[in-house]
Formats: structure tokens, C-alpha cells, sequence
């Protein structure tokens, strides 16, 4: 029974992000995504009840070894990180593709827990790419794991979706993309972060994996600010709350938003 | 360009987001085909002509009446192998996502995921993207070899008006897996009939701590039911347990881009706004003359929302004649 999660790092979410010559720039330090805290906690709950091994990976430089060493101090048992030079400026699916052949490479995994999506790149498509690049079930969007049996091979998980929420059952080996509710946060106790702050994160290279760089199909041509909105506030006021509120549902049926 | 657009429905009706996806598709594409899968899903198809689509790739079969990411995956690809559409689009739903996410890895191809605008420049679909949670906006190109796939955020792109005149051909094709041959079984599904979702709504009345418990949220509702929006909620109250997640705003929840999003007893803190700084009108109501919800705002109110909200709902009821 080993469980594989994925995390990374990502700016402070209270972090202020400027563009600055052309990138994206934060003086703020960098912490876990923060939905992968619902992701690697879970893979540590799931670890204590099925005596399950748990292993974090991240795909990338070193910065994300602080995530990786958070996932360690809350109880995961092992961090690999998987990162080449050749990989720099490459899209999803050459990462997603990375990712596969290090899960490949560790041979018996049959759970992987990703956490909704990654808060710098807005997007979820890691989940669903390597979980076809290795052929397992994808699962996203996952609000609740109804039940797990490493034994027989099976999982049963609701998915919350637009319009509800969908029960489904499926055989493993699958990956799943979990969503907040899922369980509550376990933060790193003191003794956690010292045992993990020792760890020596290995870091496997393209040639390990046997694999290599394919060409990007994707690039980012530039980065920009979104359009100030500060500034523009009118207060309304009034001798009442329905004065105020009659002058403003004036204003609003004049913007004809409604 | 030969455009396809995945389209999926609800309540044997096509999804508002699937409805977007092919009006962006026919601003694009001169061939915007629709695919279609379920079961007796004849009134989808027609709703499809109605909203655009120039013709219907049509699956009909029991192992995909209710949406499973394996046999909807395997038969995307299926047909884009089939068929070399030049793009494949779907709305960026919970669904679509994982639909041409896993068709991504199938035929090798890119995806730009959760797009802002969409366009295409020498034959590349080029698309503005939104990055740490709203605060970078980037311009990604795709290489253009092979299917190019987007996902497109919803709101963000105009729906054609229906025009019941409209029809195509229908091709009907054969699903990839057999029952047999798929992994997940769909054990049920309880849906929110009548509720609006977050996503897809014009308008949305949001609950903050200032709310004070679970039922301040009952004139938020009130307001909402009037104006005909849904509600929304900060982390702080999903937190506490006054309403559920699915109803959460911001960074670790929804991201949305109403019409109309009125902020009640919400701070605005920078992990809330990055869930509807796209809103195009805000109204932020708060005690507090300092929040930093004001400076999104379009109108704001400093005042009590226990006397606000209420006040609203009934000026409202009187205007819009409910
Ligand atoms: C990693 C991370 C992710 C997060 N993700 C999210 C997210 O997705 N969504 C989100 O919302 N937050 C998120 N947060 C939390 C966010 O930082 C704030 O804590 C949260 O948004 C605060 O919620 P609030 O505005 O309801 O509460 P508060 O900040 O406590 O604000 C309450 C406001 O109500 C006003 N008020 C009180 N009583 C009244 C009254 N009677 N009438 C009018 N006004 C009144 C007060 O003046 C105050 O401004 C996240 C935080 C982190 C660290
Ligand atoms: N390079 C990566 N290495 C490890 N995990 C990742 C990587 N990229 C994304 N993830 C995780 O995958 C999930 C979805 O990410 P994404 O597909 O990038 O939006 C999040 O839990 C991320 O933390």
C-alpha cells in the first residue's frame, strides 16, 4: 500500500505581486499551494488507518523542497523531488509526463491525491494527464472519501460537481483530485519540522526516469497587471436604510445589471 | 478552423457553460461542431443547433448516462482522431476540465486551461489566462501542431441567442468502452435542482463573518431569492460551519465573475477578492469605513447589514414587481 501525494510551493497568499520587467515578482516567502494542505493531509490520515507508506513529490527547482519537507514534518513518510534542467519552460503535460514515469519508477502505487489545483498556474490539469499518462482512474473534484480497500482494490468517493454531487465507485489504481472539505489541515508539530528539516530530498533527473524533454506545444508570450479597480467606490448615504437602499437600487438599475 | 466543443448538459438541459463555449467557437471557427454524449439526448442536440453548433457528433449509449472521466475521455480522443478537428473546446466546469485534461495526455496534445478571452493568431489558439489567483494576468500561445484544446471560464465568453430555426447534421458515433471495459461505476447523484449555481450566476449576494451566524444568512438569502442571484460566503463562515463549502468565494473556493456581487459584512480580504475582483459591478456593505472590500467597490454602504440587506430586498421587491 503506498500512496503517492504531489504538492508544490507557491507565493504567500497574501502576497503582493507586482509585474516587474516582464515577470511576475513577490517579496513574500514561498508556502505550501494552499489546497494541497487538504491533499497531504489526507494521504496522512489514509496512511494511519490502512498502514498505507506515504511519499511526496514535487516536480521542480528547489524551491519547492520547503513544501516538500512541510508534507515530511506532518507525517509523510518519504519526499522525492524530480527536476532536469530540460525541463525548464516546458508545459503540463511535459511535467505531468515527468511526474508518471517517477511514480512508474516506485513501481507499487496505487493511490495518488493531488491536491484542486496549483494557485500560481490556476489550473488542474496535472490530475487528469498523469493519471491517463498511467493509465489509472481520475477522480476529481472530491469532497468525500466514502470508503478504501487497498485489499480488494477498490475506492468510493462523492465528487462535488456544479449542479451536485455524484457518487462513484471505482477500481484501483486511481488518482484523485481532492477539494477542501475533504479533512480539516494538519499543521507540522515542533518535533515534525526538526525531523524534517534533516531530510536529504533526493532529486531524480530525467535520465532516471528514462525519459526525455519533448518539445513545449505551450508558452507563455508575456505577463501583465489586470486593470486597477481601485478608486472608483461611491458611497451611498441616507437619513434611512430604506433611503439608502432606494438610491442604490437606483444606481444598479441604471447599470443594468440586474 | 474546424472547431469541436464538448458540451454537457443537466437536467436534460445544455449547460449555460457548454452554451458559451459554442458561441465562442462560432466567434472563432467557420465549422463549430458540437459533441454530444448521454442517453436519449435528442433534446440536447437540438438545443446545440439552437445556440450555434453547425453540426452534432451525437453518442447515445447507457455506459455514458451519467458522466464518467474514462469512457468520455477515451471517446474525445476517439473522435478527434477520427474527425482532426483543429481545436476541441469546452467550458472549464468541473467536467470539462477533466475531459480535455485527460484528452491532453491521450493525443499529446496542449490545453489552455480556464481562459479569459480566446483567440486565434496564425493559426495558434492564443488565450489570456489568469495566474496566482487573479493577480498576473498572461497571454499563452499554444505551438498549433496538432489539436489545440482550451478550456473557457464561465462568464467569460457570450452565448449566441437561441434560434429554435437553426439545425445540422448528426452524426451518431459508438462509444470506445464497453461497460465491461470501464473501472468507475456512478453510484448516484443529488443534485441541486432550482439552485443557481455559483459559477454560472449574474448575480451573487455574499455573506461575511458580519453575518455573525448561520442564520444572518437568512436575509442574504432573501435578497438573493429576489434578485434571482445565489449565495456566496467567505472562508471565515464556511470555516465556522454557518454554510457550506460549496457556497465559498475566493481563493480556496469558487472563482466567479457576476454582473452584480454584493459584498455583506465581508472584509475583503486579498484570498476573498481573489474569488470576484472580475465581478463587473461590486457593492460592498460593512460597518467598517476602513475594509478593504471598498476599494473593489463600485458602490459602497458603511453601515449595519442587519438593516441594509433587509431594506434592500424590500426596494427591490417593490421595483422589480415581486
Ligand atoms: C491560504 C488561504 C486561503 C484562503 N482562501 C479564502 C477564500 O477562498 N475565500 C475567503 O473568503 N477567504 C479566504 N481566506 C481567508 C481570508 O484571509 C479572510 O480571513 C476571510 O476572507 C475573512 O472573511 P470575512 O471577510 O467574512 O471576515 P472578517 O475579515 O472578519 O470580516 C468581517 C467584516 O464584517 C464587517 N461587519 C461585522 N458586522 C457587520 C454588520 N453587522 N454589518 C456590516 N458589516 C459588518 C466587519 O467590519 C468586517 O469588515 C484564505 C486565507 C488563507 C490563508
Ligand atoms: N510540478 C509539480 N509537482 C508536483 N505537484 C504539482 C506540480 N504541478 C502541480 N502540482 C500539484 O498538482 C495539483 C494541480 O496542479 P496543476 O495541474 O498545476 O494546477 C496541485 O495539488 C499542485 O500542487
Amino acid at each position: 500500500m503506498h500512496i503517492v501525494v504531489v504538492t508544490k510551493a507557491t507565493p504567500d497568499t497574501g502576497a503582493k505581486i507586482t509585474v516587474e520587467n516582464g515577470v511576475p515578482t513577490w517579496k513574500e516567502a514561498m508556502v505550501i499551494n494552499p489546497w494541497d494542505e487538504y491533499s497531504v493531509t489526507e494521504a496522512v490520515v489514509l496512511k494511519e488507518e490502512h498502514k498505507a507508506k506515504v511519499t511526496i513529490m514535487a516536480v521542480g527547482p528547489a524551491e519547492h523542497d520547503d513544501a516538500l519537507k512541510q508534507g515530511l514534518a506532518i507525517g509523510c513518510d518519504e519526499a522525492i523531488r524530480v527536476w532536469d534542467e530540460a525541463l525548464v519552460g516546458h508545459d503540463s503535460l511535459q511535467y505531468a509526463r515527468a511526474l508518471a514515469a517517477a511514480i512508474k519508477k516506485l513501481g507499487d502505487v496505487t493511490l495518488v491525491i493531488f491536491g484542486k489545483e496549483f494557485a500560481d498556474s490556476g489550473s488542474n490539469q496535472h490530475i487528469y494527464q498523469t493519471a491517463r499518462l498511467l493509465g489509472f482512474q481520475v477522480l476529481g473534484s472530491v469532497s468525500k472519501l466514502i470508503s478504501l480497500d487497498f485489499g480488494a482494490g477498490t475506492i468510493k468517493v462523492e465528487r462535488s460537481v456544479e449542479q451536485g454531487k455524484q457518487t462513484v465507485s471505482s477500481k484501483l489504481p486511481a488518482v484523485l483530485g481532492v477539494l477542501k472539505d475533504i479533512t480539516e489541515p494538519r499543521y507540522p508539530s515542533f518535533i515534525g519540522i526538526r525531523k524534517a528539516a534533516k531530510a536529504q530530498i533526493p532529486v531524480w533527473g530525467l535520465s532516471d526516469l528514462g525519459i526525455e524533454a519533448g518539445t513545449p506545444k505551450a508558452t507563455i508570450l508575456s505577463y501583465s497587471e489586470p486593470p486597477k479597480r481601485e478608486g472608483e467606490v461611491e458611497f451611498i448615504e441616507g437619513e434611512s436604510p430604506r433611503e439608502i437602499a432606494e438610491k442604490l437600487a437606483e444606481k444598479l438599475l441604471e447599470e443594468k445589471v440586474l | 478552423m474546424k472547431i469541436f466543443v464538448w458540451t454537457e448538459h443537466f437536467d436534460n438541459k445544455l449547460a449555460q457553460a457548454s452554451k458559451e463555449a459554442i458561441g465562442a467557437a462560432k466567434s472563432l471557427g467557420d465549422q463549430v461542431t458540437a459533441l454530444v454524449f448521454g442517453q436519449n439526448v435528442d433534446a440536447i442536440v437540438q438545443e446545440a443547433f439552437h445556440f450555434g453548433a453547425d453540426a452534432v457528433i451525437k453518442a447515445d449509449d447507457a455506459t455514458l448516462a451519467d458522466f464518467r472521466a474514462e469512457p468520455y475521455i477515451a471517446l474525445v480522443a476517439q473522435i478527434a482522431r477520427d474527425h482532426q478537428p483543429d481545436a476541441i473546446l469546452a467550458g472549464a466546469t468541473t467536467r470539462g476540465r477533466e475531459v480535455l485534461g485527460g484528452v491532453s495526455a491521450d493525443l499529446d496534445a496542449a490545453l489552455l486551461d480556464d481562459v479569459l478571452s480566446l483567440s486565434i493568431e496564425d493559426g495558434k489558439l492564443t488565450a489570456t489566462r489568469a495566474m496566482y489567483a487573479g493577480k498576473v494576468l498572461t497571454k499563452e500561445q499554444l505551438s498549433g501542431e496538432g489539436v489545440q484544446l482550451a478550456t473557457l471560464r464561465s462568464r467569460a465568453f457570450k452565448a449566441l441567442d437561441a434560434d429554435t430555426s437553426r439545425s445540422g447534421e448528426v452524426i451518431s458515433v459508438e462509444p470506445v468502452l464497453s461497460e465491461d471495459e470501464i473501472a468507475t461505476k456512478s453510484e448516484g447523484f443529488e443534485g441541486t435542482v432550482g439552485e443557481i449555481s455559483l459559477t454560472e450566476a449574474a448575480i451573487i449576494v455574499s455573506g461575511g463573518r458580519g453575518v455573525g451566524g448561520p442564520e444572518g444568512f437568512e436575509p442574504i438569502r432573501e435578497l438573493a431569492k429576489v434578485l434571482g442571484g445565489a449565495v456566496g460566503a467567505s472562508r471565515a463562515t464556511v470555516d465556522a460551519g454557518w454554510i457550506p463549502y460549496e457556497h465559498q468565494v475566493g481563493q480556496t473556493g469558487k472563482v466567479v465573475s457576476p454582473d452584480l456581487y454584493i459584498a455583506a459584512g465581508i472584509s475583503g480580504a486579498i484570498q476573498h477578492q481573489a474569488g470576484m475582483r472580475n465581478s463587473k459591478v461590486i457593492v460592498a456593505i460593512n460597518k467598517d469605513a476602513e475594509a478593504p472590500i471598498f476599494k473593489l467597490a463600485r458602490y459602497g454602504v458603511v453601515g449595519d447589514l442587519f438593516e441594509i440587506v433587509p431594506a434592500l430586498t424590500e426596494v427591490f421587491k417593490e421595483k422589480l414587481g415581486k
